[in-house]
């Protein structure tokens, strides 16, 4: 077993970075492609129940230290996705990302990404800009026990919950969704943030404001998975601004499992998974760390 | 980045096609494009149809968002993100033939100017060629088509490349143009046994490669992209059979 191996509970990891939700996930072969790259695992692109565009271009742009995007969640709709797991589940982990607007929506969701043989589900409770999604149903604790709980009946594939940074609430939305029978819990997803554009005297998204990823917010993300880690018992998946391995042993001595890369595949490229799983393996064997777990918390008392 | 440039010329090339100019810095290769904006439109990817200091971005007017750009005058502003893509690779020491289908005649202006290389250029009729005086000026040899014969080769760029291929070998075929140009020049020049690097399009949202909207078998069009050679093309299912809707379901392009 190699060094960097690991797991999220249940799910086996051969190397500890996964594809963040929205990034070249959303057909089979791109998919299968960031496999190649040396992803431990594919988060699929969040899929909801009908085929939709997302919101009007422009949707994304660069800004200083990471990038602002509004996609809007677009996707074919979870019937359609069928064809794009069975492409890229005989290739790697995948797991399945779903966004419903309640219980029964995510419940139904979630069992088809389990018919189409993602090794996990993850729930999208963190979306800062899709109205009726995401965020807005993942900041309200009893709503979201409600959701893990309809959907861990449903499933029996692991069920992770990915959780959102806006909020001054995080840990007591992370106990409901434990409560709730969550398998792990993920964060961050973006920050919600906005541009303008001084010579339109406009916000420069179409949908006005949306969510900040990349370097700036991985100071944010790995407060938050240290502050998940004193208070829940299930694993932690760390996501938000890594780039380079000293990112990754940020989050996982912060208390994290795993974590997830996506803003970095624009500077990087899909190579950024071999960068970081090589500069974590030097530092390991150089700092003495035997596997990922004997990493993770470290940085606790 | 975005950034905000005034235009700086905007000039008819034709009864549908304006070309607009700016001024930014950020360097670009002949093939690169940027995502340009303002409000009233949606964000389009456009090919630079100039790649000196001075870029130039040459629009036909096919819808609601190029409509709107044909509306700006000298002294607008734009939003423009990039450049982004890889543009061509024009390796000196080889003899390319550069081919503009329609519009995009455009993305191959540059190649044209920085090489000199012998160009076809086609379109429906004599009114749809474009950028010719640019071509006159910079390549050794200009040739033309038209599907109806008004004007140069009657018929459509892949055969008039065939004759020209015929008279005198390149090393490598150079081209823009709509997909079912590309797709039967494509078949040519794996017939004909010569390299190709042919720009592709598809739908774009972040065009700098992260959302994967615009993937062709795993391929990212605004990243890998927009030019691929042969040998990447060989590869792909997509190309010349389907594209993907804005939500990313398949599309066919004949039934």
């Amino acid at each position: 077993m190699s060094i960097l191996s690991t797991a999220v509970g249940k799910v086996g990891l051969k190397t500890p970075g996964m594809v963040a939700s929205g990034i070249m996930d959303e057909t089979g072969a791109s998919m299968v492609r960031m496999l190649k790259a040396g992803a431990g695992a594919v988060v699929s692109k969040s899929i909801g129940s009908e085929p939709k565009a997302g919101h009007a271009n422009p949707c994304f742009t660069e800004v200083e230290g990471g990038l602002v995007n509004a996609m809007g969640l677009p996707g074919p709709g979870i019937e359609l996705f069928a064809e794009e797991m069975a492409e890229a589940v005989p290739h790697g982990n995948i797991v399945g990302s779903v966004a419903g607007g309640n219980a029964d929506e995510f419940a139904m969701l979630a069992g088809k990404m389990e018919d189409y043989k993602a090794c996990a589900v993850e729930l999208n409770l963190s979306c800062p800009h899709a109205k009726g999604y995401g965020m807005e149903i993942g900041t309200d604790p009893a709503l979201v026990k409600s959701i893990v709980a309809a959907v861990k009946s449903a499933v029996n594939i692991p069920v992770w919950v990915k959780l959102t940074p806006n909020t001054h609430i995080l840990q007591q939305i992370a106990l409901a969704a434990q409560d709730g029978g969550a398998d792990a819990i993920v964060a961050i997803n973006t920050l919600k943030a906005m541009v303008i554009s001084p010579e339109f005297a406009k916000p420069f998204l179409s949908n006005k404001f949306g969510g900040l990823s990349g370097p700036a917010v991985k100071p944010v993300g790995v407060r938050a998975i240290y502050d998940l880690k004193s208070v829940v018992s299930v694993p932690l998946v760390g996501v938000g601004g890594i780039t380079n391995w000293r990112d990754a042993a940020e989050y996982i001595m912060a208390g994290a499992d795993a974590f997830q890369i996506g803003s970095a595949v624009l500077t990087d490229g899909p190579e950024v998974f071999a960068k970081v799983n090589d500069g974590l393996e030097k530092f390991m064997k150089d700092y003495g760390y035997a596997s990922i777990k004997s990493m993770v918390g470290a940085a606790h008392e | 980045m975005s950034e905000y440039v005034k235009i700086l010329k905007a000039t008819e090339n034709n009864y549908d096609t304006k070309t607009f100019e700016f001024e930014l810095d950020a360097e670009a290769k002949p093939g690169q494009f940027v995502m340009v904006w303002c409000p009233g439109m949606e964000e389009i990817p456009m090919s630079l149809s100039s790649t000196g200091k001075i870029k130039s971005i040459s629009v036909k007017r096919i819808g609601p968002d190029t409509e709107r750009l044909h509306q700006l005058k000298e002294g607008d502003v734009i939003g423009v993100r990039g450049p982004y893509g890889n543009g061509y690779d024009l390796s000196p020491g080889r003899e390319y033939l550069i081919i503009g289908g329609g519009i995009g005649t455009a993305s191959i202006m540059p190649a044209v100017e920085a090489t000199g290389a012998d160009t076809i250029i086609g379109g429906r009729s004599e009114r749809d060629l474009v950028l010719r005086d640019r071509a006159e000026k910079a390549a050794k040899n200009v040739w033309y088509s038209t599907d109806d014969g008004s004007f140069g080769f009657h018929g459509n760029t892949v055969q008039l490349m065939k004759e020209k291929y015929a008279e005198k070998k390149y090393d490598c075929v150079v081209a823009c143009g709509p997909e079912v140009m590309l797709f039967f020049l494509y078949k040519a020049c794996q017939e004909l046994g010569v390299e190709c690097q042919l720009s592709l399009e598809r739908h774009m949202k972040c065009g700098a490669g992260v959302c994967g909207c615009c993937v062709m078998d795993g391929q990212r069009v605004c990243k890998d992209g927009p030019v691929f050679t042969s040998a990447q093309i060989a590869e792909m299912k997509d190309f010349g059979v389907q594209k993907r809707d804005e939500c990313g379901r398949v599309v066919k392009f004949r039934k």
